[in-house]
């Protein structure tokens, strides 16, 4: 069985419920504090919450962590690196992924569900949804709003939408380009995404359509 | 060598500062003809190094600003030994 690292910055505070989702999905997950080495580990989530409080830029301060360089390398191997919220931001911080989250466009925190399309079914983290496929998780975040110089360099994974796939001016919560709320990497082994699948992990939590980014993430771990 | 490094980071150009224009309604709000405000970032640094411009440049590059939304300006002051 796959067994998965939770890194744990100072800040971070989502990480015993996506310890759970990892294990609902049939995986083996472990918080790891970020002081901590990363040996023996099938794959790396980087969790919400706000390390190191935000400051100056989010992510900014942990993606220097000398922890950062082990994901690297593990990255650079293939294993699958799945960074939710705070987690993207310090993955774009880290430059693991192209492009950076900025403040939303209308400057507030914004914690709400909303709607996803599937972009892109060939990553490491998205192999159980189909092309297309509407999914609902909550986002909770002040910076999400994704911009990049080069969007050519950019694979999209997910996007805000209304609840029929529209995508459109309306279903963007942020001011996102494209209304990308998830991007992955060229190989598609390290994925950022700004909604909280593990919120979205179980029917008494109002949605399990986010367990299959864990169970997709399993899933390819085991190859 | 000791200096102080004095660095500002900003929003590139055409990037919308939402603090920046929320600060400006505000300022409108007391009457004044606001055309444009933007929040760019200001540090002061106090350092030792061999080489100051090099440390600078790399510290902007490396942490201070994201060279994918910012740039940076600075000026080096010489504190003596």
């Amino acid at each position: 069985m796959p067994k998965f690292a939770v890194i744990v910055f100072p800040g971070t505070n989502c990480d015993f419920e996506t310890v759970e989702a990892i294990k609902k999905a049939g995986g083996k997950a472990e918080r790891v504090w970020y002081k901590e080495s990363l040996k023996d580990f099938d794959g790396i989530v980087l969790p919400g919450g706000f390390s190191y409080a935000d400051y100056l830029r989010a992510g900014a301060i942990s993606a220097r962590a000398e922890i950062m360089e082990e994901v690297k390398e593990l990255a650079k191997d293939g294993k699958p690196v799945l960074g939710i919220c705070n987690g993207f931001q310090i993955l774009t911080e880290a430059k693991l992924l192209p492009g950076a989250l900025r403040p939303n466009k209308i400057p507030r925190f914004l914690c709400k569900w909303v709607y996803l399309r599937v972009a892109d079914t060939e990553t490491a983290f998205t192999g159980f949804y189909k092309e297309g496929e509407v999914i609902r998780m909550p986002i909770a975040h002040a910076e999400g709003n994704y911009y990049a110089n080069d969007l050519s360099k950019v694979r999209i994974t997910f996007q805000y939408s209304d609840e029929n796939g529209n995508i459109n001016e309306e279903s963007n919560p942020n001011g996102s380009i494209l209304n990308i709320a998830g991007i992955s990497n060229e190989n598609g082994n390290v994925l950022g995404m700004m909604p909280h699948p593990e919120r979205a992990s179980d029917r008494w939590l109002g949605s399990e359509d986010g367990l299959k980014v864990f169970k997709s993430m399993v899933e390819y771990a085991k190859r | 060598m000791k200096y102080k490094a004095k660095i500002i980071v900003r929003l590139k150009e055409g990037l919308n500062d939402p603090e920046g224009r929320v600060i400006g309604k505000a300022l409108k709000n007391l009457g004044y003809k606001i055309a444009d405000l933007k929040v760019p970032k200001y540090f002061e640094v106090v350092f030792e190094s061999e080489n100051p411009e090099k440390d600078v440049e790399e510290m902007c590059r490396r942490l201070l600003a994201n060279p994918v939304i910012h740039t940076y300006e600075y000026s080096i002051e010489n504190l003596g030994e």
